[in-house]
């Protein structure tokens, strides 16, 4: 009579567990990426036409902690995103590159004239190979690199202003030291 | 009834349909021109799960990554790859998670064997319920009125038992 009770009560108390973990913003349908602490996929990216910066390679990376955000004019939380990438390139406090996916140039182009440009590098990644790579499921999703080119940490969804100052200022400032 | 036969009639288009519709989602551009390397990167697109819509398999979804997965395989197919070379190739940037059928791990022996787990530990404690006999109810004490009566039917007039032995 007690052992089904028991059994009963420990369900109830993973279930609640996992139910106010959803509540508190831990998405069950985020997949966790299994390249962290795995050096960045070997890509060679080509340029966006006109930018003063060239594309993106797997060497770039090496040297400094940087961000490499995936992004595409078509995406509605890239926007969403957008003006904290500025400020963050505004303050100087990390270089950001880009990979623009699944867009075609021009598009990519006018959407950075349009809403601003903070990028470093930007890479063109029209048939998702970069994409997959990096194992990405949707956009936009950022990348904390280190100064040895190794995966530290992945974002997914937009960057704001609080998830700047909560998770990746103090990542980044940790791997500075 | 000539409403039923027209219907009837009806159903093996719509079931035709049925199955052209999701039979549609690999787009004739994105073929092998060689059938047997175009059926490997079929049987390799059903086992592979599309990130974006999560229940389907990138053989049957249209959200544009599921395509370009699907061209990879072929990529990856035609650049010599074997089945399995090209799991392992998407397991190793997604994870297991990229599989619809999960593999046989530490982490995932519960999920493979513990049903049956279950089922055994179920039919066990069944199996016992069922072998024991119900346990017999134990004898009620009579109440002052019916040994009363009893002790009326049992007795003979002369005040000894009937059924007593001599």
């Amino acid at each position: 009579m007690v052992i089904p009770l028991i059994i009963v009560a420990a369900l109830l108390a993973v279930f609640g567990k996992r139910l106010a973990d959803v509540s508190g913003g831990d998405d069950p349908r985020v997949v966790p990426t299994v390249l962290l602490n795995t050096p960045f996929p070997a890509m060679d990216l080509a340029a966006l036409p006109g930018r003063e910066f060239g594309g993106l390679s797997t060497a770039d990376l090496k040297g400094q902690v940087s961000l490499v955000n995936v992004w595409g004019s078509w995406c509605v939380a890239c926007m969403v995103e957008h003006p904290t990438l500025v400020a963050l390139n505004r303050e100087k406090l990390v270089p950001i590159h880009g990979i623009a996916w699944r867009d075609k140039p021009e598009a990519s182009l006018a959407w950075l004239a349009k809403n601003g440009d903070p990028y470093a590098r930007v890479g063109q990644d029209p048939r998702s190979s970069a994409a997959i790579a990096l194992g990405v499921t949707g956009a936009p999703e950022t990348f904390v690199v280190d100064a040895e080119g190794v995966i530290r940490y992945k974002h997914i969804g937009p960057i704001t202003p609080e998830v700047w100052k909560t998770k990746l200022a103090p990542l980044i400032a940790q791997l500075r030291k | 009834m000539k409403r039923i036969l027209s219907i009837l009639a009806a159903l093996p288009i719509f079931a035709a349909l049925l199955i052209s519709i999701s039979a549609f989602a690999v787009e004739p551009d994105e073929r092998l021109n060689d059938p047997a390397a175009e059926a490997r990167a079929r049987e390799v697109s059903k086992a592979l799960r599309c990130v974006v819509c999560q229940n389907e398999t990138i053989d049957d979804s249209n959200a544009e990554l599921a395509r370009d997965m699907r061209l990879l395989v072929r990529e990856r197919i035609k650049a010599g790859d074997t089945n399995d070379q090209v799991l392992a190739y998407m397991v190793q940037r997604y994870g297991d998670f990229v599989l619809l059928k999960p593999r046989m791990t530490g982490e995932t022996l519960v999920l493979w064997f513990g049903p049956f787990l279950v089922l055994i530990v179920g039919g066990f404690i069944v199996m016992r319920r069922l072998r024991k006999p119900a346990p017999a109810a134990a004898p009620e004490a009579l109440s002052m009125e019916d040994a009363k009566a009893l002790q009326e039917i049992t007795n003979t007039d002369d005040g000894t038992q009937k059924d007593s032995a001599p």
